[in-house]
């Protein structure tokens, strides 16, 4: 089956290798994102495409199931794309660059399987494959105080997990202990609404600790500000989508009732995260404390779409993750790029590089204005679809949460533009810059990419909206109010 | 009719934006030269004014429908992106506004490309300018031809956009890009409310389209059933929520049209290339606002007529607040800039006077003339205004400076400006035969319908128009010569492609004025905007109020001749004067009454240092020492556990004994 070998394929060594390999993975993911359609088309309505599943541990019923679904498609293709670019941005690493690639692909390995697999062991399997390698890329191939950031980037996900596999056990065992597969589950459950009330605080956290949900985000802003950047790229793109993809197909999918019951708190938190995360970034210093903060509030918009539960608003919540990660992996590779050259990401001490870098400064104000939602980009048709979706709740405590965080549109700007006016325009601060050069072809590569990527979501929306909503309708049936 | 060819007029710009844009970006070895780039901008801009004018023109002389309005069309509609049961569509929509509205940017803009291939000849960076212009048409173009009111919001943020890119030009300078962020902030916070209405009014009403009525609901009933309970509740109430909604967006609009006390940003956006003041902050977007309005009156006139007068309101004290800052500007771009804002607001209050339930009927003729009036004088504003912007433009050429003191005696030197400054001058002053006056009129007629006091404030602040651009005129072409600054170089009559848009559009200026001034007194019909542009769709002829067009003529003369006592002499002892007296008045007039400091204060103080450093300070010392107290607790724990741990078999043995011991007499006394 062609989804093995993707799990499979642990081989690369060199850069040819790596290049090869992820290329194959984009085409792939492109020939499963075209044959989806086709399936949809074709009148194919099963919850799941591609199914498959073998026995691995009977005792326990866990399976090694597997299977895609329209949600499952696209982050797929978004995390072929940024493993694709991804190589090409950290082309020039040096020490140990075999090693390097390891475990990079071994994370992209975990991130695959995650989105794939539909067993809950399975599932959570991947979930620590993509953790661990991440201690070893920031706590070797880091920079600034990177054993810190690697110890408690790792420490604060891992005890996330402790609280998802307490959840997914207590999920299994008062589901009567019959299966693990999430779509048996969810069609048969009978969990006890007040089992349920007790099992969602533990799932729902766990992955909101890597969505980045208030106040479990304080890994987000030094983990990214020492990651490489090819890390940055994937944790910031892909991983934080796992936390959002988790809380909803495990944590709402499986324990609706509590789902329900319990949304109105972690919309406060959702809410607190969206306008928090940007009035922080208004006054970081360096760059990529300003993104990591920037993308604390952007992901704390996808859970906050994702609890209102509405049609619309899941999918804009889908929507935003595919463009935030599109985005957030721009940015990091645009600011690895820009300290690699200058050595500082400290918004003081830059000044004037429009002059010396065009190219990278384009790209940088590009990547600010899709961040800031320009028309024509994705984040504008994302968060309008979840803005969209959120004003269907009429109560006035949804009402309130909505217009609170569509003031975060404006903070969004106050931040971005502070930054490229910072450090793109104006005088040269520093004379040593003068003689610094632009973006090399594999720079240039790496970021056309990205954003041809992010402009053609942005451009022609419509393909990726139907996808992702008709993934979204099982999962929102099983929620009692709808 | 077809009009399937209308979609060029989007794409075409588009297209140039990229063309030139492209191989800029991605690497400079192959990018065009500058007369390439400026071609390929020029060219399809050409284009797209051709095919303007052509629309215009099937369009007007099309056959009139049953009840006498003209045919609205839809030639392209596709959803762009679905929102459960709304939608977000993407098309091309022509009715007389649209229509309008399509003349005017094309012209503007294709002056503005002619006339940038003189002023900024040699610049660096020519290139991207040319591609921000081609986004600049294209966005505004889009906004126009909107279908629904999404995609005008849509290209309401792209024109946001290419302002913040073009106003930051020069980027290396500060003011500019402190401009441009200013700009975009403020516009964007404006935006927000615009938003939030558009999703009020999307969600109660179950659509986006603009005319909203009957079919609208049905279109919702068949969509579910909860929209059709929510519109219908809303209308049976006949509750606050469509006058919220729209008021919201009304705040968007003020946003963009700079409507106080948004105003802020359009000052210093003078920073940005003189042409790009013209097309942008003079003649197109800034009127963005007021064609927001116009569009969605229908809906404002049955749902909202009361809360129309926030829009009176707040125009009439933007009028003057503009009007009176205006007086006391020494840069002549920021005099300009004022004089916008004000004459904005004339179009604004023009709107806003359109009660109809003064009279009973619905729409009587009454309150059709401020609509009409309103649109006439976003026309003939755009062409006069940009004309007074590109002379400007000229004489900044010549003098290298943005200073009224830099400035006098330039008639001798720049015959063609001086003339084309004239007309525009006199056209903005409200003098007959020129067309500000034909327009400026209609308004003030409108505001006495409305109310005497509305219409002698608007008449007040006609008079002061004509004052201060007179003196801005005077300042320039007359008055003493600045003979140091001529010593090392006389300033001279610009090239040919900058005085051409300025004399094109300076005869605009007069043929609409001559037409529509005798037109008016002899009622001829064809002469009349209101053929073409009216609020109910019929054709409305326009016929002045001969009261009211003697009083404000006499009161323009009058302001000029002001003017003229004051300014035009070498020396200006009565100015100087008058400074001597008022010198606070005039200090708190030239910092513009000092709202910049106020928003300075909010933003800065409030904002960052009790908003965002305090969030920052919670985040490092109370989450995140939190979390790191956790770390630390289980260090410490794990320390204090170690010890236990001693390895030393006599402390486990006693350890050993005294737990059974106490097991067992536990086990004993249960």
């Amino acid at each position: 089956m062609l989804l093995g070998l993707w799990i499979a394929r642990n081989v690369n060594q060199v850069r040819g290798v790596m290049v090869a390999g992820s290329s194959c993975l984009l085409a792939m993911s492109i020939w499963l994102t075209l044959h989806f359609i086709s399936e949809r088309a074709g009148g194919n309505t099963e919850e799941m495409i591609l199914h498959a599943s073998t026995a691995w541990f009977p005792a326990l019923h866990i399976n090694y199931e597997v299977g895609v679904d329209g949600i499952s498609v696209v982050m797929l293709l978004l995390s072929s794309i940024i493993v694709f670019t991804g190589t090409f941005a950290s082309w020039k690493l040096k020490p140990l660059t075999k090693e390097f690639f390891m475990w990079f692909t071994l994370l992209s390995t975990g991130v695959y399987g995650f989105f794939i697999s539909i067993d809950l062991f399975t599932m959570f399997m991947f979930y620590e494959v993509a953790l661990i390698p991440m201690y070893l890329l920031i706590g070797f191939w880091g920079s600034g105080r990177k054993e810190y950031a690697a110890m408690k980037l790792t420490l604060m996900l891992m005890g996330g997990s402790a609280l998802i596999i307490l959840g997914l056990v207590g999920i299994y065992f008062f589901n009567g202990a019959s299966t693990m597969s999430i779509l048996e589950i969810a069609h048969n459950n009978h969990i006890p609404a007040a089992v349920q009330n007790v099992l969602f605080p533990f799932v729902f956290i766990g992955f909101g600790v890597l969505g980045a949900l208030f106040p479990f985000h304080t890994w987000s802003p030094i983990g990214h500000g020492c990651a490489p950047t090819s890390v940055s790229m994937l944790h910031a793109g892909v991983l934080m989508k796992l936390g959002g993809y988790g809380c909803f197909r495990i944590a709402m999918f499986l324990l609706p009732q509590a789902a329900n019951d319990l949304a109105w708190i972690f919309l406060i938190l959702t809410t607190i995260s969206v306008v928090y995360g940007a009035f922080s970034a208004c006054v970081q210093t360096d760059l990529k404390f300003i993104n990591a903060y920037s993308s604390v509030s952007h992901c704390g918009l996808v859970l906050f779409a994702l609890l209102m539960m509405t049609k619309v608003s899941c999918t804009g919540a889908i929507l935003q993750m595919l463009s935030h990660g599109l985005m957030t992996a721009l940015f990091f590779a645009l600011i690895g790029m820009i300290y690699g050259r200058t050595h500082t990401r400290d918004i003081r001490e830059l000044g004037g590089l429009m002059k010396i870098m065009p190219f990278l400064s384009v790209g940088y104000v590009i990547a600010g204005l899709a961040n800031l939602g320009l028309p024509g980009f994705s984040g504008f048709i994302a968060e309008m679809t979840i803005f969209n979706g959120s004003f269907e709740n009429a109560d006035t405590f949804h009402r309130c949460c909505t217009v609170i965080a569509i003031t975060s549109i404006v903070v969004t700007a106050v931040y971005i533009l502070r930054t490229v006016g910072f450090i793109l325009f104006e005088k040269v601060k520093n004379p040593h810059f003068e003689e610094l050069t632009d973006a090399t072809w594999d720079e240039r590569f790496a970021v056309c990419c990205l954003i041809f990527c992010v402009a053609g979501l942005g451009s022609f929306p419509i393909w990726a909206s139907h996808v992702i909503s008709d993934a979204v309708v099982p999962i929102l049936s099983v929620i009692p109010t709808l | 009719m077809d009009f399937t060819y209308s979609i060029w007029i989007l794409l075409l710009p588009l297209i140039s934006f990229l063309v030139i844009g492209l191989p800029e970006f991605v690497n400079k070895k192959y990018s065009w030269s500058h007369k390439t780039a400026g071609l390929i901008g020029t060219c399809s801009l050409g284009l797209v004014t051709v095919l303007s004018y052509y629309t215009a023109f099937q369009y007007f002389t099309a056959d009139r429908l049953a009840d006498g309005t003209f045919a609205t069309f839809v030639p392209y509609n596709v959803t762009w992106l679905p929102l459960g049961h709304l939608h977000f569509d993407l098309g091309v929509l022509l009715d007389p506004i649209s229509v309008m509205m399509l003349i005017v940017i094309s012209t503007v803009s294709l002056m503005v490309h002619i006339y940038s291939f003189g002023y900024m000849h040699g610049e660096k960076g020519f290139q991207r300018y040319y591609a921000f212009l081609s986004l600049f048409t294209m966005s505004m173009l889009g906004l126009v031809l909107a279908t629904n009111i999404f995609q005008m919001y849509m290209f309401w943020e792209l024109v946001g956009v290419s302002s913040y890119l073009l106003i930051g030009f020069y980027y290396t300078l500060h003011a500019a890009v402190h401009a441009s962020k200013k700009a975009f902030i403020v516009t964007r916070f404006a935006d927000m409310f615009f938003l939030i209405g558009i999703l009020i009014f999307g969600y109660y009403t179950g659509s986006y389209n603009f005319s909203f009525t009957g079919t609208e609901i049905a279109y919702g009933a068949g969509a579910s059933a909860f929209t059709v309970a929510d519109s219908a509740r809303a209308l049976a109430a006949g509750g606050m929520i469509l006058p919220t909604a729209l008021v919201l967006m009304f705040i968007g609009g003020a946003g963009k049209s700079a409507m106080f006390p948004l105003h802020i940003w359009l000052p210093d956006a003078m920073e940005g290339p003189t042409p790009v003041s013209a097309l942008i902050h003079a003649a197109t977007m800034v009127v963005a606002g007021v064609f927001q309005i116009a569009r969605l009156f229908p809906v404002w006139i049955e749902y909202a007529p009361q809360a129309l007068e926030v829009v009176v309101i707040v125009g009439a004290f933007t009028a003057f607040y503009a009007a009176a800052v205006a007086c006391a500007q020494s840069d002549i771009k920021r005099v300009l800039a004022f004089s916008t804002i004000s004459q904005i607001a004339f179009m604004m209050v023009a709107l806003g006077v359109c009660l109809p339930g003064h009279h009973g009927a619905a729409l009587d003729n009454h309150a059709q003339l401020g609509y009409m009036a309103s649109m006439f004088h976003l026309f003939t504003h755009a062409m006069f205004k940009a004309c007074l912007f590109l002379g400007a433009g000229c004489i900044i050429h010549a003098v290298h400076s943005n200073e009224m003191s830099a400035m006098g005696g330039l008639r001798k030197y720049m015959p063609i400006t001086h003339i084309t400054f004239l007309i525009s001058c006199l056209a903005i002053a409200g003098i007959p035969f020129f067309s500000g006056f034909s327009s400026k009129d209609e308004i003030i007629t409108a505001c006495f319908e409305y109310s005497p006091l509305c219409g002698w404030w608007m008449t007040g602040v006609a008079a002061m128009t004509a004052f201060y651009m007179f003196r801005l005129y005077y300042g320039i072409f007359w008055g003493t010569e600045n003979k140091e600054l001529h010593a090392h170089h006389t300033p001279h009559e610009a090239p040919v492609t900058m005085t051409f848009p300025l004399v094109f559009l300076s005869i605009v200026t007069v043929g609409v004025g001559v037409v529509t001034t005798l037109g008016g007194f002899c009622d001829w019909s064809w002469a009349s905007f209101g053929s073409i542009v009216s609020a109910a769709g019929t054709a409305y002829t326009v016929h002045f109020d001969p009261q009211v067009a003697a009083t404000s003529t006499v009161i323009a003369i009058l302001s000029i001749a002001l003017a003229t006592y004051i300014y035009k002499g070498e020396k200006q002892p009565i100015a100087d004067k008058l400074y001597a007296t008022f010198p606070r008045l005039h200090r708190w007039a030239y910092k513009r009454f000092y709202m910049d400091e106020v928003y300075q204060f909010v933003t800065h103080k409030i904002l960052f240092r009790y908003v965002s450093r305090p969030v920052q300070w919670i985040d490092e010392k109370i989450i995140n020492g939190l979390i790191d107290f956790t770390a630390w607790g289980a260090n410490e724990a794990g320390e204090t556990i170690r010890p236990w741990q001693s390895g030393d078999v006599r402390q486990y043995a006693v350890w050993f004994i005294t737990g059974t011991v106490a097991l067992t007499l536990l086990l004993l006394c249960l």
